[in-house]
């Protein structure tokens, strides 16, 4: 918080010394040793924690492959596989950095909802949540150049299908696609420049992260009950007490990860990737990886291929101006009885888009069920239910977001934090 | 009210973040049109499966007697064999390229080089540090030595396909007579568990297409080709388990090391997990 004086204290002359010159020390012991945090924060909150070890585990995993990773049409599979085979401890390696993107992403969803539900986009912290959507740009760049590297079946036709979109863009795509691509079609000059894109993405990650901490620092967090921290009675310092949950939580969500690493390391993969890519042949159903099933969706609901494109990115840019299509005054749907069911309804929504992601848009939903045609596709398929659902998706932001938030009669909100609090153990008290 | 709003909305979302994973983990696979693999009690299932080497090792018979004859296995080495988990390894040899009978059966193969003397292409006896080698000098010529199939390199093969070493097995036993009305063309075979899509094979009802498809491949497994020299029955069941597990292995090699880790880190994490809960309950005591 801005307001919050600095409480370091040098003892010793070095740090006198250095503090005159860089307040390095000042600044980490402001951020992470004494900084206030809301004394409300349930586990949803541990999940920004988690992601900074992602990003960790990401970057000394990836370097680590790096190290023995050929960026090449003819040896990228088998150096993927030398590394599972020959290097030391290189299967734990490849799995970690493999599984670590889906629970990369995982977590991500869950920190975004969470904010989504809190109301921590709202006024002061717009400028922390768009960097957060940057981040999620970003990640979803860097994750899908990183599934080309292997180099199988759906890495290359994966990599056809989606640079192919670019292609739909009237006038310029085409001549963007072919310098994308380094050439007339998906080769050895895309997969060297996703190589050197996907190593230099997660530092520019790293970056944007640090800017959204700062910005976090400045604003201050925002917590279950969406009011402002008004004294230090709504606070605990950062260490012990947060450092502490947050590193329960991680080693929580660690747990997790480590039953994919170690028992299920390729059920979340697909099997055809540990097919070498062949041009000549395509995979009967290219799908991408589950996180980005729900934006594929979106991309197919549109019957026309450009539009497609304009819908899937219009459905991560609509994230952007969230802050200023809620029009709220109460920032936690704990308050909002109306708009919290409209929430529940968006997350399953998004998971409905990821499950329709997976399917061949043809395939009935009630298998069996008489349908009819509507313009251009079977009523009972999965193309129509994609549509509804992605139809929910953007009016869930364009119009139930804006409009709900002047209609709607929010419960009383409690004036702090510790009010907030005391209520709570009055409640599971009576 | 909001107190059982509040419940209710936990209940929901609890129920969501399961209803996620599932989707999340199941979605990525749509099935194909084929009959769902046989169900095999290897050793190697589970968190605390591990291979039976006596199996690995009448496995790589199997493999190097019937499936060699078409099929390569290139990202494997010969010391792959004789490392820890590996169908030949021996405690007293630590280093697989030591290994007698890792070397006795890299000397099998010949492997191609170059004559340092004359600068002329040759082949030689491989070693335990060289690969697996290539079956077929290029793709064309595997297509032309099998009816215009390129039989597929193995050494990945139980991850590169749904349902791994059951698969396999289950596509070795499961060659049938096609039923009447699907025309399989010459040099193919049909098997219901192969992927594929038969509706301009079949003459038949419309709406009950067979499942399955045809592949190039003829049944590999005849009972009594590969003699097995520890006693075990020489069935075309056996032979297929056998060549199955060895597939999965060579799929995976560090399957068994990985399990065993992956114990000791949720020990681990779960003792650590343990010990900062309790530190956390006591720090949070009143606080919250
Ligand atoms: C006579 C040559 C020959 C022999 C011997 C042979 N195969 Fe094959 N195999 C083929 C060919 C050719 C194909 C490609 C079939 C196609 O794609 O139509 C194939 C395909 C396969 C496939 C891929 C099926 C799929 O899902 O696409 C597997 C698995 C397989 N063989 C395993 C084996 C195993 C295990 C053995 C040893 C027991 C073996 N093969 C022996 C020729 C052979
Ligand atoms: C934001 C962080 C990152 C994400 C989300 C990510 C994601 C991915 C994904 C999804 C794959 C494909 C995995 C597979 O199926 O095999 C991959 C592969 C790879 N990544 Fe990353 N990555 C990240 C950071 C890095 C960094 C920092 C480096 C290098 C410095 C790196 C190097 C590699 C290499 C060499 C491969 C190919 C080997 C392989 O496929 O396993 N990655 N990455």
């Amino acid at each position: 918080m801005s307001e919050h004086p600095s409480t370091y204290d040098p003892k010793t002359g070095v740090e006198k010394w250095l503090d005159k010159r860089l307040p390095i020390v000042r600044l980490a012991y402001d951020s992470f040793v004494d900084y206030p945090t809301p004394r409300n924060l349930n586990y949803w909150w541990t999940f920004g924690g988690i992601l900074s070890v992602c990003l960790v585990i990401q970057i000394v995993t990836g370097i680590i492959l790096a190290m023995h990773y050929v960026p090449h049409i003819d040896h990228a599979f088998a150096s993927v596989e030398r590394i599972m085979r020959d290097v030391n401890y290189g299967w734990l390696i490849r799995y970690v950095h493999a599984n670590g993107a889906s629970m990369f992403f995982f977590a991500v969803f869950i920190h975004m909802f969470r904010g989504l539900y809190y109301g921590s986009y709202k006024a002061p912290r717009e400028v922390l949540w768009i960097l957060g959507c940057i981040i999620f740009f970003l990640m979803i760049a860097t994750a899908f150049m990183g599934y080309v590297l292997p180099w199988g079946q759906m890495s290359f036709h994966g990599a056809v299908v989606i640079t192919n979109l670019i292609g739909s863009i009237p006038v310029i795509g085409g001549p963007i696609l072919t310098w994308l691509q380094g050439g007339f079609a998906v080769d050895q000059p895309t997969l060297n420049r996703f190589f050197s894109l996907h190593y230099l993405l997660p530092f520019v990650i790293a970056g944007v992260v640090i800017l959204h901490i700062w910005a976090l620092h400045v604003t201050g967090q925002n917590n279950p009950a969406g009011v402002e921290i008004k004294s230090k009675e709504d606070t605990v310092p950062f260490t012990p007490y947060a450092t502490v949950k947050d590193g329960l939580g991680i080693i929580i969500f660690l747990f997790l990860f480590a039953i994919f690493v170690f028992f299920l390391p390729n059920s979340l993969g697909h099997a055809d990737n540990y097919i070498p890519a062949n041009p000549l042949v395509t995979p009967a159903h290219i799908v991408p990886e589950w996180y980005l099933l729900p934006f594929y969706a979106i991309l197919r609901a549109v019957p026309d291929k450009f539009l497609g494109v304009v819908a899937m990115f219009a459905a991560i840019a609509v994230l952007f101006i969230l802050p200023w299509l809620d029009t709220s005054k109460v920032k936690s749907m704990r308050y909002r009885p109306v708009m919290r069911w409209f929430f529940v309804i968006f997350v399953v929504v998004c998971l409905a888009l990821g499950w329709c992601g997976a399917q061949l848009p043809d395939t009935p939903v009630i298998p069996g069920l008489p349908s009819f045609n509507l313009i251009d596709g079977a009523f009972n398929s999965y193309l129509w239910l994609t549509r509804f659902l992605t139809l929910y998706y953007f009016a869930f932001f364009l119009v139930i977001m804006p409009w709900i938030g002047l209609k709607e009669e929010p419960l009383p909100v409690p004036a702090s934090i510790s009010e907030a609090i005391l209520a709570e153990h009055a409640k599971k008290k009576g | 009210m909001s107190a059982f709003m509040t419940k209710s909305l936990k209940k929901v979302l609890g129920a969501v973040a399961v209803a996620a994973a599932l989707a999340g983990a199941s979605g990525a696979y749509a099935a194909g049109g084929a009959e769902h693999p046989k169900h095999v009690d290897f050793t190697f299932k589970g968190p605390f499966g591990t291979f039976d080497q006596g199996q690995l090792q009448r496995g790589y018979k199997v493999y190097k007697e019937v499936c060699a004859n078409c099929h390569s296995a290139t990202l494997m080495s010969f010391r792959n064999l004789g490392q820890k988990g590996g169908p030949f390894y021996d405690p007293k040899y630590k280093n697989p390229n030591d290994n007698p009978v890792v070397k006795a059966i890299a000397a099998e193969f010949e492997v191609p080089d170059i004559d340092t003397d004359t600068g002329e292409d040759i082949t030689r006896p491989a070693t335990p540090s060289d690969n697996f080698p290539e079956k077929y000098p290029n793709t064309y010529a595997a297509a032309a030595g099998n009816g215009g199939a390129i039989p597929p390199d193995l050494s990945v093969i139980t991850k590169a396909r749904h349902g791994g070493a059951e698969y396999i097995y289950s596509l070795l036993t499961g060659y049938v007579t096609p039923p009447k009305g699907l025309n399989v063309a010459p040099g193919q075979y049909y098997n219901p568990y192969m992927a594929g899509s038969l509706a301009t094979q079949w003459d038949g009802d419309p709406h009950h297409v067979p499942v399955g498809g045809v592949l190039a491949m003829a049944p590999p497994l005849n009972q009594g080709a590969v003699t097995y020299d520890d006693g075990t029955p020489e069935t075309v069941d056996n032979y297929a388990k056998d060549v199955s597990a060895f597939l999965q292995w060579a799929g995976d090699p560090h399957t068994t090391l990985r399990k065993k880790t992956g114990v000791a880190v949720l020990i681990y994490l779960f003792l650590f997990g343990g010990l900062t809960y309790a530190a956390y309950r006591q720090l949070w005591h009143g606080k919250h």
